[in-house]
């Protein structure tokens, strides 16, 4: 496993201006910030019935978002899964917006017609998050094929759990990509659990999309997620040989959800300790350590934490004063003419 | 003016759009160097090299959502799934991605593709190689759905359906692919949504679609020539949309209506159309509107048993004359 070393790494560098440096980090670590505060937030208006529907969290997993995110250039697409306010987020997609959509109100993203499980926010690069398992791989490698057919240097990111890597769509496309040399990266997020089976139970190999890599010419990529240091660099470099023509790339992010599969789940699958056994190893308490260590002060980090609280406070207080989507957006945008007229 | 095939005019038809915008890409199994196993590619590789017309590995689901993202992000590509039956290994894109992204992203999002399929019963394939399945497509919100009968309608249809910002299924009939037309020369660009009156006439309005309009044409002249039954027969050609006036205008002339239709009876097209005329034609009609389709089963394999299930001159023929004599 690729963990240890990469961490030792990380630490053992030059320090802060090594070759992810200050600015970047602190970047990264505001960003996994922002998403801890967003979805705890998103929690805490379900316990208030104020988010309807289903949410489905990325509390724990904020590293992989943050260093996808950091390593992206503008114009590179990210497509997410309905656990992807995260990667939402992290494209620099306002707070209010996700809150506003998760809460159904005229402000959010979609204006209330997506729902939690579809952030979408094309201008900041966020191609869609889609809630059928698999779907969007294949999506992905269109967009891709779109930048080699084109000339175009941007990388199509396609984020996923684990429990995708057991549906033939994840095999179609990864195939389909190596065969075509796409510029896209498949990001899967495994977080030990599909919805509430442990993925070790139901899947042929210990991990789930590293060990097939193989299978379609990739090699095989293991990365600590729960490291923002160690996903930016994995990420550095595959999009640098997805732009560079030479195809796709795998990587298998270890990680662990802090919260259940979805608003209705508690989680009491999960055997005894290994939540706090995983919360030793919380992304933002490690990358708040590495800041500290080296020589980032008590009071920029706390800035930051408090910058952020205001930020969600501010758009919570925004979303909920919000009015309900008006009823006259039910018909519009079916068709491209912006209407929904089938016949004359 | 030339007679081509039916066969000919999609190639032409794709090639006529690829000539004028660069964005056209066509991707599908065997389309390109083997130039589709209906033969309905065949050039098209050669013509436009191996950028713009890819061959793809057996992946349904692949070739779909390559298709999405490629039009979601710039270009307007063609699919092609061989078989319309295998839409029911690809069928998520089909009912939940291409049609609802625009939707739930607030008109952010744009889908402007076409997936062409081989549709249709006649060729003795069986019951996983021969469906009509138009009326899966229909009953989807934010598809666009349509089925030419003709060679020209086939170029002038495939155009429009390219040049549309929407997603548009685009069923081929298999057993129309080695028919003949008249095409006029130069290019042909026709329009969505809209039904064409193939054959006047006052005492009845059949119509039809895809390979059941020839059918019905036949069905018109030997009711004429036979019966002195003067039958109005109306190429549907677009479900989605529907033109609705073109209909609605020749039941309130002839008061009759017949659908014939080749999908199964449960849900088949003619169904919404039966029910919108119940509810704003009701009392142009002289007399109950009856379908013709194919029985509620799946389709056999046995030539004699295939001809029987399909709706036919001879049993359009026999459904008129008995219901108009009733």
């Amino acid at each position: 496993m690729a963990t240890a070393k990469d961490r030792a790494q990380a630490q053992a560098g030059s320090g802060l201006n090594d070759d992810i440096g200050e600015a970047k980090r602190l970047d990264l670590y505001r960003l996994q910030v922002v998403i801890r505060e967003a979805e705890q937030r998103a929690y805490d208006l379900f316990l208030q019935n104020l988010v309807k529907g289903t949410s489905h969290l990325s509390l724990g997993q904020e590293a992989i978002a943050a260093g996808f995110a950091g390593a992206m250039k503008p114009g590179d697409l990210s497509f997410c899964t309905y656990r992807g306010h995260a990667h939402t987020l992290a494209r620099g997609v306002p707070v209010e917006k996700v809150l506003g959509e998760l809460m159904q109100r005229d402000n959010g993203l979609m204006r209330g017609k997506g729902g939690s499980m579809h952030l979408t926010s094309e201008e900041h690069g966020v191609m869609g998050s889609y809630a059928i398992i698999g779907a969007h791989l294949p999506i992905a490698c269109g967009a891709a094929w779109r930048a080699q057919y084109k000339g175009d240097k941007d990388v199509s990111v396609c984020f996923f759990g684990d429990g995708t890597t057991n549906i033939g769509a994840f095999h179609e496309a990864l195939n389909f990509a190596a065969v075509w040399k796409l510029p896209v990266v498949f990001v899967c997020e495994n977080n030990l659990y599909m919805e509430y089976t442990p993925i070790s139970d139901v899947t042929a190999v210990p991990h789930p999309a590293a060990d097939r890599a193989s299978a379609y010419g990739l090699e095989r990529i293991i990365v600590d997620g729960n490291d923002a240091d160690a996903v930016y660099r994995i990420a550095q470099t595959a999009f640098d040989k997805a732009r560079a023509g030479d195809g796709p790339s795998l990587i298998e992010c270890l990680t662990y959800r802090h919260s259940g599969h979805s608003r209705a789940d508690p989680g009491k699958y999960r055997p005894e300790g290994e939540l706090e056994r995983w919360k030793e190893r919380d992304p933002i308490k490690i990358y708040k350590e590495r800041l500290l260590q080296f020589g980032v002060s008590e009071k920029t980090i706390a800035n930051i934490d408090a910058e952020v609280r205001k930020v969600v406070d501010d758009a919570t207080e925004a979303c909920k004063a919000a009015p309900l989507p008006p009823i006259d957006i039910l018909t519009t945008d079916v068709y491209a003419d912006g209407g929904w007229a089938w016949r004359n | 003016m030339a007679e081509i095939t039916y066969r000919d005019a999609v190639i032409r038809g794709i090639a006529q759009e690829m000539e004028r915008d660069k964005d056209v890409v066509f991707l599908g199994e065997d389309v390109a160097k083997a130039g589709g196993v209906f033969k309905a590619t065949v050039g098209l590789y050669e013509q436009f090299g191996p950028l713009r017309v890819r061959d793809t590995p057996i992946s349904e689901q692949a070739i779909m959502g390559a298709a999405m993202g490629a039009a979601m992000t710039g270009l307007k590509p063609i699919a092609e799934i061989m078989f319309s039956d295998f839409f029911a290994v690809c069928f998520d894109y089909i009912a939940n991605e291409f049609p609802k992204s625009r939707y739930m992203s607030n008109g952010q999002t744009k889908c402007p593709l076409v997936v062409r399929t081989g549709n249709g019963a006649g060729s003795r394939f069986g019951a996983q190689h021969s469906q009509s399945v138009e009326n899966w497509c229909m009953m989807i919100p934010g598809l666009k759905v349509v089925a030419p009968s003709s060679p020209r309608d086939v170029i002038g249809l495939l155009a429009a359906a390219v040049r549309d910002p929407d997603p548009v299924i685009f069923f081929e009939h298999k057993s129309l692919y080695a028919t003949k037309g008249e095409v006029p020369d130069g290019e042909i660009v026709d329009t969505l949504g809209t039904a064409k009156v193939l054959r006047p006439g006052k005492d009845a309005t059949i119509l039809a679609l895809a390979l059941m309009v020839p059918r019905a044409l036949q069905a018109a002249e030997q009711l004429q020539a036979e019966h002195g039954i003067d039958c109005e027969v109306v190429d549907v050609r677009s479900l989605v949309p529907l033109d609705m006036q073109t209909i609605l205008g020749s039941v309130a002339k002839t008061h009759r209506l017949f659908t014939v239709e080749e999908n199964p009876r449960l849900c088949g097209w003619g169904a919404e159309i039966v029910s919108i005329v119940a509810d704003e034609a009701f009392y142009d009609l002289d007399g109950p509107p009856v379908r013709i389709t194919t029985p509620h089963i799946p389709l056999p394999a046995a030539d004699n048993l295939e001809d029987i299930v399909l709706p036919t001159p001879a049993r359009i023929v026999e459904t008129v004359r008995r219901s108009l004599n009733s």
